[in-house]
C-alpha cells in the first residue's frame, strides 16, 4: 500500500511542483503589471501545494527524504506529473489556456480528495482547494476575455486549445495505482471528473467563442512516468542545477 | 538611490518674501509638516519633479524585478523559491502603487512605461549590474535592499501626501525583503568553501553600485536645495550613504566577510566609519546606458511589453464588447 500511495502523491506534488515552475517563468515579463502579480500568486500557491504534497510523499515513503529531495534530487522518469503541466509556456495565451485545462480538472479532483479517507490528504486537499478555486475564476476570466477579445486574440485562443488538447485526455485515465487508490476510498476514479470537466469546458469555450477540438486523442505517459515529452528534461537542468552541482551545500 | 540626480527647477530656493501668497501658504504648509494633496495647488516645478521622482523610483521597482527574476527557476529550495518569487512579486507591487500615486499629479501609467521604455526615463543603476551567482540573491536583498530603506524610511514624511502613503505600505515590505537578503548570505558565508567563496564575490561586486545607489554628491546641488525645502528630498545623499555604510559594515564583520574597501575604518572619535567613494565615472557611465546590463534590460521590458500588446487590446476589446452588450440589453 505504501508504495501506490507514495507514486499517488508524487502525482499530486509534481503537477504543482511542475506547473508553479513553468508559471515563474514570466516573473517580471508579464503583458501587464496586474498579471505578474497574478502570476506570482499562482505559482507561489503552486509551490506551496507542492510543499505538502511532496512533503507527505516523503513521510510515507519513509526513507528519510523530504519535500526538497524529491523536487530536486529526482530524474525525468521518476517525476510523475501530467504531459499538460510540462508544456512549455508559448505565448500568455497558451499559458492560461494550460492554466484553465488544468485548473478545472485540479479543483474536481481536489474537491473529490476532501472526501477521502486519508485525514492528511483530505486536509491538504481542503487548503488547496481554496486557492485553486480563485485559479480557475480568473483563468477562466481570461480565457473568455482573450478568446471574445479581438480577431488577433481569438486567433491565438483558438490555436491554443487546439494545441493543447490532446494533453487534455491524460487527466482521466487510470492504472494501478489509481485502483488501489479507489479501492481504500482514498482518491476518485479518473474517469468520474470527465463529465464534470466537459460541461465546465464547454461553457467557458462557448463564452469564449471558443471552439472544442473535436479529436479526444489523449497522449499519455506523465502521471506513470513512462514516458514524458522532451521538454521536461530541460526544465530540471535548470531548476536542479544548483543542487546537484553542490550536494553537499545547505542553502 | 532609487531616483537618482532629478533636477528640480535649478532656480535656487526662494525665501517666503520672494512668494506670491498662493506659493507661500503651500510652502508655509510643507514647513509646519503638513502634506499637499493631488487637489491641492502647487507649484509646476514642483509636480514636475515628483512625475519624475516617483516615476523613476517606479521604473526602479519594474526593472528591478529582472536581476533577481535571473534566479527564481533557480532557487536551490521550494522555500527559497517561494520567499524569492513573494520577494520579486512585492517589487512589482512597489511599481504599482507609485505608478497610482504618479497618476495623481496627471501623467498616466503608460505615458511613463512609454518614456521608460524609449530609455527617456531612467531607472536606479543598480539594476544594470547581474546577478551571477545564488549568493547575488543574498546580496541585493541585503545591500540593495538595504540602501533603498535608507532612503524609503524618511519618504514616509515626505510632503506629498500619495507619495508619503505609498512608502508606509512600500516600507513594511521592504524590511522583509533585506531579512531575506541576509539570512541567504548567513547561510553562504557560513556554508561549503564554495558557498562562501560566491558571498564574497558577491559582496566584492556589489559593494560600490550599492553606495552609488544614493548618487554624488549633493551638499552643494541647486536642485538638491529645492527638493529638500519640498521636502521631496530628506536628506542630502552624502548622509544616506554614510548611515548605510554605518550600519554595514558590521554585519560584514558578522558575516566573516570582507568589504573591499582597504581605507574603509570606525572613527572612534565620530562612531561614523571613513570609507572610499565609488568610480562615479562608472556611475555616469551607467547612466548614460553603459551599465554592464541596461541593453539587456531594456531589451526585456521592451519585449514583455510589445509581446504583451495582443493581451492587452484583447482584454480591452471584451471589456467593451461586455459594456455594449449590457447596454443594449438594458
Ligand atoms: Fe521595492
Ligand atoms: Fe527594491
Ligand atoms: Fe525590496
Amino acid at each position: 500500500m505504501s508504495q501506490p500511495l507514495f507514486e499517488y502523491l508524487c502525482r499530486m506534488g509534481d503537477n504543482a511542483l511542475v506547473l508553479g515552475h513553468r508559471v515563474s517563468e514570466w516573473c517580471g515579463v508579464a503583458p501587464v503589471l496586474e498579471e505578474d502579480i497574478a502570476l506570482a500568486n499562482v505559482a507561489l500557491d503552486l509551490i506551496g501545494q507542492t510543499q505538502l504534497w511532496l512533503g507527505l510523499a516523503a513521510e510515507v515513503e519513509g526513507k528519510g527524504r523530504d519535500a526538497d529531495n524529491l523536487a530536486f534530487h529526482r530524474d525525468v522518469w521518476d517525476f510523475r506529473n501530467l504531459l499538460l503541466v510540462e508544456q512549455p509556456n508559448g505565448d500568455f495565451g497558451r499559458t492560461m489556456m494550460r492554466q484553465f485545462l488544468f485548473d478545472g480538472w485540479h479543483l474536481a479532483q481536489l474537491q473529490a480528495l476532501m472526501d477521502s479517507s486519508n485525514d492528511q490528504i483530505a486536509a491538504i486537499a481542503e487548503k488547496s482547494a481554496k486557492e485553486v478555486t480563485y485559479h480557475l475564476e480568473r483563468s477562466s476570466d481570461t480565457v473568455i476575455g482573450l478568446g471574445d477579445g479581438t480577431e488577433e486574440s481569438h486567433r491565438r485562443m483558438q490555436s491554443a486549445v487546439d494545441r493543447l488538447w490532446p494533453y487534455v485526455g491524460e487527466m482521466f485515465l487510470s492504472d494501478d495505482v489509481d485502483q488501489e487508490m479507489m479501492a481504500h476510498g482514498i482518491a476518485p476514479d479518473p474517469a468520474s471528473l470527465r463529465a464534470g470537466y466537459d460541461t465546465l469546458v464547454a461553457d467557458v469555450l462557448a463564452a469564449a467563442t471558443l471552439k472544442r477540438p473535436e479529436d479526444d486523442f489523449a497522449h499519455k505517459g506523465g502521471k506513470t512516468g513512462v514516458r514524458h515529452t522532451e521538454h521536461l528534461g530541460h526544465m530540471l537542468t535548470q531548476m536542479q542545477w544548483l543542487q546537484r552541482s553542490y550536494p553537499d551545500a545547505t542553502w | 538611490m532609487y531616483a537618482q540626480m532629478i533636477k528640480s527647477t535649478g532656480q535656487g530656493v526662494k525665501s517666503l518674501d520672494e512668494m506670491e501668497p498662493e506659493e507661500r501658504a503651500f510652502q508655509e504648509r510643507i514647513d509646519a509638516g503638513g502634506k499637499i494633496e493631488p487637489k491641492d495647488w502647487m507649484p509646476e516645478g514642483y509636480r514636475k519633479n515628483l512625475i519624475r521622482q516617483i516615476g523613476q523610483h517606479a521604473h526602479s521597482e519594474i526593472v528591478g524585478q529582472l536581476p533577481e527574476g535571473n534566479w527564481i527557476t533557480r532557487a536551490p529550495t521550494l522555500e527559497r523559491k517561494a520567499i524569492l518569487l513573494a520577494k520579486v512579486q512585492d517589487e512589482a507591487g512597489h511599481g504599482l502603487y507609485l505608478y497610482c500615486a504618479a497618476e495623481t499629479l496627471g501623467v498616466t501609467r503608460d505615458d511613463l512605461t512609454r518614456d521608460l521604455l524609449s530609455g527617456k526615463m531612467k531607472y536606479s543603476s543598480i539594476f544594470n549590474y547581474p546577478t551571477l551567482t545564488w549568493a547575488d540573491m543574498g546580496a541585493v536583498g541585503w545591500l540593495v535592499d538595504g540602501a533603498a530603506i535608507m532612503n524609503q524610511v524618511p519618504l514616509q514624511r515626505t510632503s506629498y501626501g500619495p507619495y508619503a502613503r505609498a512608502m508606509v505600505r512600500i516600507c513594511k515590505e521592504e524590511s522583509f525583503h533585506q531579512r531575506q537578503g541576509f539570512d541567504i548570505m548567513m547561510k553562504m558565508a557560513n556554508g561549503t568553501e564554495a558557498q562562501h567563496k560566491m558571498a564574497q564575490d558577491a559582496l566584492n561586486r556589489f559593494w560600490f553600485p550599492s553606495l552609488m545607489m544614493f548618487g554624488p554628491s549633493d551638499a552643494e546641488s541647486v536642485h538638491s536645495a529645492q527638493s529638500m525645502a519640498w521636502k521631496i528630498k530628506m536628506n542630502t545623499n552624502d548622509e544616506l550613504r554614510q548611515k548605510f555604510v554605518d550600519q554595514t559594515a558590521p554585519q560584514a564583520a558578522y558575516l566573516g566577510l570582507t568589504i573591499p574597501d582597504d581605507t574603509l575604518k570606525l572613527n572612534e572619535e565620530t562612531g561614523h566609519y571613513t570609507f572610499a567613494e565609488p568610480d562615479w565615472e562608472e556611475f555616469f557611465d551607467v547612466l548614460k546606458g553603459n551599465g554592464p546590463c541596461n541593453t539587456e534590460r531594456l531589451e526585456a521590458r521592451n519585449k514583455a511589453w510589445d509581446e504583451g500588446r495582443w493581451v492587452r487590446e484583447g482584454l480591452i476589446a471584451h471589456a467593451e464588447k461586455k459594456r455594449s452588450r449590457k447596454m443594449a440589453a438594458e
